[in-house]
């Protein structure tokens, strides 16, 4: 894989200009791409989040808002201009800040989640060649950005001043740190497979040999550990105990509004795009054509829908998919209790992890030995 | 005007963001934005692997030191009663002793960065260090890596059995 940046550079340098200034200039197209990926993933996240509701619960949804003049007039796409509204009306909201809360930490905390969520995207691969930066280390990099937006979390809550934020804050922490051991030894389990921590290279094993969903039983079982546990680490429900609006009011958020609420639900957003990405990568094939798997008798050469173009609406809708599966958990199971979290977290996943290093070491060295 | 290297500026930018807001944590009189000036310092320091081409060893140092340390300093300063009404003492003694104490140790420090024969790669491959390091810790330095392993895993059973509730 080469990376976007490089790929930019080049494409700057008929200008003439110094490479230090070359660089400064073309670090700020991809970091505008990314925050435009970002926006327009939370408008469209949000809108078909609460269709996906309306759908589950059998009524309408946001019908009114109308962008193009068919106001209350299609039957599903009528509220189409609602979250268009919902954002306008969030950033011209008033900015409430409580008399005792501490008022740089209040206005520091949004903006580390969304360093947290946007310095993630820079490893993430929408494509083949279409990342910002292809890192060596890039799924263990991706592991490490996802761990700061906790202390985000915590600052929100605790410089808030008040107990629901402080208790939201709290569970947000133990939940976040614990979730992180699952995936990180469930990644790890593809790393030790695949043998690279690039994601470019994890995908084109997976195009050798097949996808890690499918390659053995033991990281089949990782894919599901993987994706509930990122399904707790975004705080989703059923893993939403950090906002539970009815015993929290809105967890570490309660006292935040207007434009600093609307930063942590793009960076929420983003969270649930990035690990839909790396799941779609790391454990589905990323920009591997599904049709390729699929030997059906048709010639090969048009099954393989492979190529830039391609490969990002295959990553995009194995994505997006996965990113639809989180709003049907929503309104499919009930929340957990705090223990039972911990107790799936502690007694369930990571023996199982464990136990998944263990036989997945084992199966390598055997097919390895007797199936090459 | 000559443009300076960029890379020199970045450099001296990210050891103003070290010092800067390592002198917070120690100066700053409330807890919490220690903790949170602390993060900067941890941030910075992992951009100063990345300029000694240790990709590994900077994500890891994100990994442990903010995801983990950071947030259990900041869990552990929160979670302390009262935290608002501790005076924390930042007045000066013994300025003479401590100033020339400091001094000579700054003059160590300097004699020792300008006698020093520093390894300069001069032709730094851009390849991972993970699979070096890998092999190393498996290999040449398996016994401290196991030592140290050892030490850990003694130190978590510490502290769960202090913190466990004591049953008779």
């Amino acid at each position: 894989m080469t990376s976007a940046l490089d790929y930019l550079i080049e494409l700057l340098a008929f200008t003439g200009l110094d490479h230090s200034i070359l660089v400064v200039l073309a670090i700020h197209i991809p970091a505008l791409a990314i925050f435009l990926v970002m926006v327009v993933n939370a408008t469209i996240a949000v809108y078909v989040e609460r269709k996906v509701a309306a759908f589950m619960q059998d009524r309408l949804g946001p019908m009114e808002v109308g962008l193009f003049g068919f106001k209350g007039g299609r039957r599903f796409w009528g509220g189409i201009g609602q979250t268009i509204a919902d954002a306008i009306k969030l950033l011209t909201k008033e900015d409430i800040v409580p008399d005792n809360a501490d008022k740089k930490l209040m206005l520091l905390a949004p903006f580390i989640i969304f360093i947290g969520a946007f310095l993630t995207f820079i490893a993430v691969p929408f494509s083949e060649n279409l990342v910002v930066s292809d890192f060596n280390v890039g799924i263990f990099y991706i592991i490490a950005m996802s761990s700061v937006g906790v202390i985000g979390i915590i600052l929100a809550g605790w410089s808030s001043n008040n107990k629901w934020s402080l208790y939201g804050a709290m569970r947000a922490a133990a939940q976040i740190v614990s979730y992180e051991i699952p995936i990180g030894l469930t990644l790890l389990l593809v790393v030790i497979v695949a043998g690279s921590l690039n994601l470019g290279d994890i995908v084109q094993w997976q195009a050798d040999n097949r996808w890690f969903i499918i390659h053995s039983p033991f990281t089949f079982v990782a894919f599901f550990i993987y994706f509930i546990s990122v399904v707790a680490e975004t705080n989703r429900t059923p893993f939403d105990i950090p906002e539970a609006e009815s015993e929290l009011v809105a967890g570490w958020m309660t006292e935040y509004s207007g434009f600093k609420w609307a930063i942590f639900f793009l960076s929420e957003y983003a969270n649930m795009l990035i690990v839909s990405i790396v799941a779609s990568v790391v454990f589905l094939g990323g920009w591997l054509s599904p049709l390729a798997i699929l030997n059906i008798g048709i010639p090969e050469s048009w099954m393989i829908l492979d190529g830039p173009i391609l490969g990002f609406f295959w990553v995009m809708l194995k994505a997006l998919f996965l990113v639809f599966v989180m709003m049907w958990f929503r309104w499919t199971f009930p929340r957990l209790r705090v223990d039972q979290l911990m107790y799936l977290c502690w007694k369930v996943f990571i023996p199982f992890c464990l136990a998944n290093l263990f036989f997945v070491s084992i199966w390598e060295l055997i097919s390895g030995t007797i199936f090459r | 005007m000559p443009i300076p290297d960029l890379g020199i500026l970045l450099f001296l930018g990210l050891c103003g963001l070290i010092v800067g807001s390592a002198f917070m944590v120690v100066t700053s009189p409330n807890l919490v934005h220690s903790a949170v000036s602390l993060l900067f310092t941890f941030f910075g320091i992992a951009a100063i692997y990345i300029y000694l081409y240790a990709d590994f060893i900077a994500a890891t140092q994100v990994v442990v030191y903010v995801g983990g340390i950071l947030v259990l300093i900041i869990f552990g300063v929160m979670l302390t009663n009262k935290i608002e009404n501790a005076t924390i003492t930042s007045k000066t003694h013994n300025q003479i002793p401590g100033a020339l104490f400091s001094g000579i140790l700054l003059l160590l420090q300097f004699y020792a960065i300008f006698n020093t024969k520093w390894l300069v790669n001069d032709n730094p491959e851009k390849s991972s260090t993970v699979m070096d390091i890998g092999e190393l810790l498996l290999g040449k330095y398996l016994l401290p890596f196991e030592v140290v392993s050892i030490l850990l895993l003694s130190a978590l059973i510490g502290a769960a059995m202090l913190s466990r509730k004591k049953v008779d």
